[in-house]
């Protein structure tokens, strides 16, 4: 018997924003992110016979997610040229330094180790999200990842600003909990 | 009344504290809990973890799908669903 089964009814609500924050720091535009996330889910449905069990649904949606974020690099690099790099003497500007070292990435800019740090550190935020209740978790992403206010959350879930940050109270505290367990 | 003015209780403290994190806090209620962070540590623990999720949400840069967004990929889904049921 294979150690993970498929359910695609519950893939929207369960993964969603996982692979939406995956994508998103890869692609940098919204739309194409949401497109992409949605070209994966059906793609998983078409090949959910090919679903050995031996990963989990979430690794396996983000190995097909994987694929459709290359393909989509592959189609708009596909006009030959356009993937090129140009690193040129540089003449034309007023500054002293126009020679390449002079211009070297800034040392205290992210790098390659922080970026992935990073990238562990919102999985590890996604999965202690995706413990909370659900109403506590859609309160907490809409305040604080999306940054809407008060006043718009309360109209939207019909509740009270007390009962938000009730809500946002217990949410970070076992948020901060799981965090503590799992990262810091 | 004086005292009642000033001093707040851990509850007051730690809701002051939440909203400190979106910049919601005003700045008597700053004050109010830089007063309890001074003796109770028990304010000065949930503030400090309280930080430490903030910092770490912004190193992060967590994003997700608002409501619209999850809605329109929802139906798409359903739609393709249906056809596999």
């Amino acid at each position: 018997m294979p150690k993970h089964q498929l359910d695609p009814n519950n893939w929207i609500k369960l993964y969603s924003d996982y692979l939406f924050n995956y994508t998103i720091t890869r692609v940098s535009s919204r739309e194409i992110a949401q497109d992409l996330v949605s070209e994966t889910f059906l793609a998983g449905l078409k090949s959910m016979a090919n679903f050995k069990g031996e990963a989990s649904e979430r690794t396996w949606l983000i190995s097909i997610l994987k694929r459709k974020i290359i393909d989509h690099y592959r189609k708009i690099n596909s006009n030959k040229g356009k993937a090129e790099v140009r690193i040129n003497y540089n003449s034309d500007t007023d500054a002293e330094g126009d020679w390449l070292e002079e211009r070297v990435a800034d040392p205290f800019d992210k790098t390659a180790e922080d970026t992935l740090e990073n990238s562990e550190l919102g999985d590890a935020i996604h999965d202690c999200i995706g413990k909370l209740p659900e109403k506590q978790a859609e309160v907490f992403k809409m305040k604080t990842i999306l940054g809407y206010d008060t006043e718009t959350i309360c109209n939207e879930l019909d509740i009270t600003a007390s009962n938000l940050w009730v809500i946002i109270h217990r949410a970070r505290t076992a948020l901060a909990d799981c965090m503590e367990k799992n990262w810091f | 009344m004086k005292k009642r003015f000033l001093f707040i209780s851990c509850e007051e403290a730690k809701h002051i504290c939440d909203k400190r994190q979106y910049g919601e806090s005003t700045g008597w209620e700053r004050i109010k809990l830089g007063i309890r962070l001074m003796w109770c540590r028990f304010t000065k623990a949930y503030s400090k973890n309280n930080n430490k999720l903030t910092d770490a949400l912004n190193k992060a840069e967590v994003d997700c799908l608002n409501r619209i967004e999850k809605e329109k990929i929802q139906k798409e889904f359903e739609q393709e669903l249906a056809k596999h049921k």
